[in-house]
């Protein structure tokens, strides 16, 4: 995916400079914007140690878990039929409650764990492991909309461009992503409904 | 708007005593974290030059310009800021790329504009949607996702229209 945009964003921008006429304006960018990527990189990697450093003391100190513990009861209605004792059901609890604490590292290989769990369910009620169940849908839908607590890059580099309150954005954020989530959801048990009656499940 | 200035504090107080109650090494623990996150920093950095540089040349050659002057019509009908497009563009595809296009939107126009706030809450309230598909699914024998894509992309949209809305109605 990543070498089509590249490549292609390279490509039509030499066509595009060549067809207005600014390559040297082409050439600047290309050898200034190398140097900014690395500008860019020291801004944010002391905030980016700042918070694992923290985020880790809660890991240790049991938030997590706590947390996981909270979201339990929810997931009843997000994963119907899934049984609330297997290692699925455990791992997404703190899938989502590291995604919450904004633990991205510690989230993706506790969710990967939880793919792999959900496809021993899968097969234990013997559906075809080349389809998605309705569960893993589900669960990918609860990380690309997962829920931050802190939009710890964009007030960093707001912060870097001179604004006056970097965290302001912090009630807007929460709002927008709990509205994007449910709207996911929503999309995702729609659709499992309907394969439901189907017979596919 | 003063409380949202209590909320990092506040949190970092509340983690450090958790730490305590829970006898955790905080010290050298913070420390093992930190270091786990410059292990990524410097992961991601050779991706963010590669980007960065195309980017920086999309936009030199005026092409990024053409593109967003096509679809701003319809942002604008939806009360989008058409300088913040560009991040909706790639968001769903890089997680580099779209750090990369948010810190050339941010030099651009104010951090506290309409735009450089609806784009930071698009930074914030969504993910990098087709990545995070392919890893999941990588993990499993799964090659027919069904309709993931189609909700994974309908939470996208609906939190690049309501980064606007909420901008709009918190802080305008």
């Amino acid at each position: 995916m990543m070498k089509w945009v590249f490549g292609l964003m390279l490509l039509l921008s030499v066509v595009f400079g060549i067809f207005t006429g600014n390559t040297p304006g082409l050439t600047e960018s290309a050898l200034n914007s190398c140097v900014e990527a690395v500008e860019l990189f020291l801004y944010l990697i002391g905030g980016m140690c700042m918070w694992g450093g923290f985020m880790r003391i809660a890991e240790k100190a049991g938030l997590t878990a706590k947390l996981a513990a909270v979201f339990r009861p929810l997931f009843v209605i997000l994963f119907p039929g899934l049984d609330p004792k297997c290692k699925a059901y455990g791992l997404i609890c703190m899938n989502v409650a590291a995604n919450v604490l904004g633990l991205g590292n510690a989230a993706t290989p506790i969710g990967l764990n939880a793919m792999h769990e959900l496809e021993i369910e899968g097969k234990k009620a013997s559906l075809d492991e080349t389809i998605a169940s309705r569960h893993m849908i589900v669960f990918i839908v609860l990380n690309t909309a997962s829920i931050t607590l802190i939009p710890q890059t964009a007030a960093t580099l707001r912060l870097k461009h001179g604004s006056l309150s970097p965290f302001d954005i912090f009630p807007a954020v929460v709002v927008t992503s709990v509205i994007a989530l449910a709207a996911g959801l929503a999309v995702a048990l729609i659709f499992n409904a309907a394969g439901n009656r189907k017979g596919n499940r | 708007m003063n409380y949202t200035s209590y909320i990092i504090p506040v949190l970092l107080a509340l983690i450090i005593l958790a730490g305590f109650v829970k006898k955790v090494d905080i010290f050298n623990e913070f420390i093992d974290g930190a270091g786990e996150s410059l292990r990524v920093g410097i992961g991601i950095l050779p991706a963010l030059i590669a980007l960065m540089t195309a980017i920086g040349m999309f936009k030199a050659s005026g092409a990024l310009d053409a593109i967003t002057g096509v679809i701003a019509p319809a942002a604008v009908f939806l009360g989008f800021p058409p300088e913040a497009l560009p991040l909706a563009l790639i968001r769903p595809i890089s997680g580099s790329g779209a750090l990369a296009t948010y810190e050339t939107i941010l030099s651009e126009v104010s951090p506290d504009s309409f735009a450089g706030r609806v784009a930071s809450v698009m930074m914030g309230a969504s993910e990098t949607t087709f990545y995070t598909v392919a890893v999941y699914y990588g993990a499993t024998k799964v090659t027919k996702t069904r309709h993931t894509i189609a909700a994974c992309l309908t939470s996208d949209i609906t939190a690049f229209i309501f980064s606007a809305l909420t901008v709009n109605l918190f802080m305008n």
